[in-house]
C-alpha cells in the first residue's frame, strides 16, 4: 500500500472525526448485510465438492441466506456480534473534531440503529445490563508511516467466539504438537460454532499477543497462503487435516469443516510458544476501508 | 433426500416415524426462549408459578434482530443450544420436551429427551435472513424487558430443520 496520498509527502493531512464516524457506520452496516465475496465463492465451490446430503442442504441454504440478506437488507445472522474496530493511522494524519474513540463508537451506534442490528452488548459481565447501542466497541490503534487511514471491522458473533482458546506450549513443542493443539480446538468448536470455519491462528508473542494475532487473522482473504514457506506449509497441512474431521457444514458431516486457516506470527520468548485459535463462523464478517 | 413436512403441535404419531438426520420443514406455532428466558422459566416453575409458554409447545432458541418498519421480524436464526443444556432436562420433565437450536446437546439432555419422548431439531446456524422469510406472525408473550431475549410466539411456515436427537 502506498503510504502517502499524492502530493502529501512531508505534509499533515487533517481528517475530521465526523468523516471517520461515517466510514465506521458503512463498515458495520456492510459487514452485517453483505457476505464477504470470497466466502460466497467458497460456499459455491464447496457445494460441488460435497456428496453428503445434509452438507449440501446446508450449503444450499447458506447461499440462499446470503442472497436474501442482500435483497431484503437484513442481517444474515441475527447475532450481529460485538464490533471490533482496527485503526491504522498514518503518522502524518491529524485527527480533528473531537475524540477518535467517541467517533468510532458513534459510527457503531448509528449503524446499529439504521440497519436494525440486534442489541447484543451488556455493560458489565456480571450485572448484564444491555447498553442498547452495541457499544462500547473494541478498538485497536496502530500508528504507521504516511497520510492514510485504514479502518477494519470485525463483527464477532459469540457462537464462534465462545470456542476460541489459547494454549501456552513448551518452546520445544514439535510441529505435530502444534498441529494437534490447533485441531483439538477446532474439533471442540464442532457444530456449535457454525462451521465451515475461517480459523485464525496466532503463534508466538505473549498470551495476549497470540490472541490478538488470531483475531486479526480473520481479516485475511481466503485461499492466500502465508508468505513464509514453513507457515504456508503448516496452514496447508492444517486445512487438510481439519477437513478430514468430518464435522462438515453446521456439523452434520462432510468434507467442508474449514473454509481456511490463517496464521499470524510474532517473535516470542525462549521459554514459550503461545498458540491461540480464534474461530470465525461461516458467516465471518469483516471489511476494510482505506481512506 | 426430500424434506419431510411437519405441522405443530407435535404428537406421538407425528414424531414416531422420524429419525436422526431427517430434513424437516416445520409449520405452525413455536415459542422463542434463550439464556435469560430459560432462567426465568426455570425460576417460575420452581416457585410454582405458571410459565408463559403452554406445555407441549416447541421452544426455539433465538434472539432476533429488531424488525424494520413494515416487517414482522428481523433476522432470526438459531443460537447455540448447549448453553440451554443446564435447563433442558428440568423443562422436559415439566412439559417442554421439544426444542430447536443449533449444535450438540449434553448426554443429560439426550437421556431426558428419551425419557420424556422429546425431540431436538437443529435449525441452520447463521441463516437469520432465511428464517426471517419463514415467519408469518409474532407476538411478545413474556419478559419484554429482555429485548431480543424475550419470549415470542411465532407462527412459521416451512422452517428448515434437521432432526438431531
Amino acid at each position: 500500500m502506498l503510504k502517502y496520498r499524492k502530493g502529501e509527502k512531508n505534509m499533515i493531512r487533517t481528517i475530521q472525526t465526523k468523516e471517520i464516524s461515517k466510514i465506521v457506520e458503512k463498515l458495520v452496516i456492510d459487514t452485517a448485510l453483505y457476505l464477504r465475496p470470497d466466502v460466497l465463492r467458497f460456499y459455491k465451490k464447496a457445494m460441488q465438492n460435497e456428496t453428503n446430503e445434509q452438507a449440501k442442504f446446508v450449503l444450499n441454504n447458506l447461499i440462499e441466506n446470503a442472497k436474501l440478506a442482500k435483497k431484503n437488507k437484513v442481517p444474515y445472522c441475527q447475532d450481529t456480534g460485538m464490533e471490533i474496530i482496527y485503526c491504522e493511522i498514518g503518522q502524518d494524519v491529524h485527527i480533528a473534531g473531537g475524540s477518535l474513540e467517541k467517533a468510532l463508537n458513534k459510527g457503531v451506534q448509528t449503524a446499529s440503529k439504521k440497519a436494525y442490528l440486534r442489541q447484543s452488548v451488556v455493560k458489565d459481565p456480571i450485572q448484564r445490563e444491555n447498553t442498547k447501542t452495541n457499544t462500547p466497541a473494541l478498538t485497536h490503534y496502530k500508528i504507521v508511516p504516511g497520510t492514510k487511514l485504514k479502518l477494519s471491522c470485525i463483527a464477532k458473533g459469540f457462537g464462534s467466539e465462545n470456542k476460541g482458546q489459547v494454549k501456552m506450549l513448551n518452546p520445544t513443542a514439535s510441529i505435530q504438537t502444534i498441529q494437534d493443539t490447533i485441531l483439538e480446538i477446532i474439533e471442540n468448536a464442532g457444530a456449535n460454532a457454525c462451521p465451515p470455519f475461517l480459523v485464525g491462528v496466532g503463534l508466538g508473542g505473549t498470551m495476549d499477543k497470540a490472541c490478538e494475532l488470531a483475531k486479526e487473522a480473520l481479516l485475511l482473504p481466503l485461499g492466500k497462503r502465508h508468505k513464509k514457506i514453513h507457515l504456508a506449509q503448516l496452514e496447508n497441512d492444517l486445512v487438510k487435516a481439519a477437513n478430514k474431521l468430518n464435522i462438515g457444514p453446521l456439523g452434520f458431516g462432510g468434507k467442508t469443516t474449514v473454509m481456511d486457516i490463517k496464521i499470524k506470527e510474532y517473535a516470542t520468548h525462549i521459554a514459550g510458544l503461545p498458540v491461540a485459535v480464534n474461530i470465525g463462523c461461516h458467516a465471518v464478517r469483516t471489511k476494510t476501508i482505506i481512506y | 433426500m426430500k424434506p419431510i413436512k411437519l405441522t405443530t403441535p407435535l404428537t406421538k404419531t407425528k414424531i414416531a416415524g422420524l429419525k436422526k438426520g431427517d430434513l424437516v420443514l416445520l409449520s405452525g406455532t413455536i415459542y422463542t426462549a434463550r439464556d435469560q428466558a430459560h432462567k426465568k422459566i426455570y425460576d417460575a416453575i420452581q416457585n410454582k408459578q405458571i410459565p408463559p409458554i403452554p406445555k407441549g409447545e416447541i421452544i426455539y432458541y433465538t434472539g432476533p434482530t429488531p424488525a424494520k418498519p413494515g416487517k414482522i421480524i428481523g433476522a432470526c436464526g438459531p443460537t447455540t443450544s448447549s448453553r440451554m443444556d443446564a435447563f433442558t432436562p428440568f423443562l422436559a420433565a415439566h412439559g417442554y420436551p421439544f426444542s430447536i437450536g443449533k449444535g450438540t446437546r449434553s448426554s443429560e439432555v439426550i437421556t431426558a429427551l428419551k425419557k420424556y419422548h422429546g425431540i431436538y431439531f437443529s435449525a441452520l446456524g447463521g441463516c437469520g435472513a432465511l428464517y426471517q422469510t419463514k415467519v408469518l406472525t409474532i407476538t411478545c408473550i413474556a419478559y419484554p424487558e429482555l429485548l431480543s431475549e424475550a419470549v415470542y410466539k411465532l407462527e412459521v411456515k416451512d422452517f428448515p430443520l434437521i432432526l438431531i436427537n
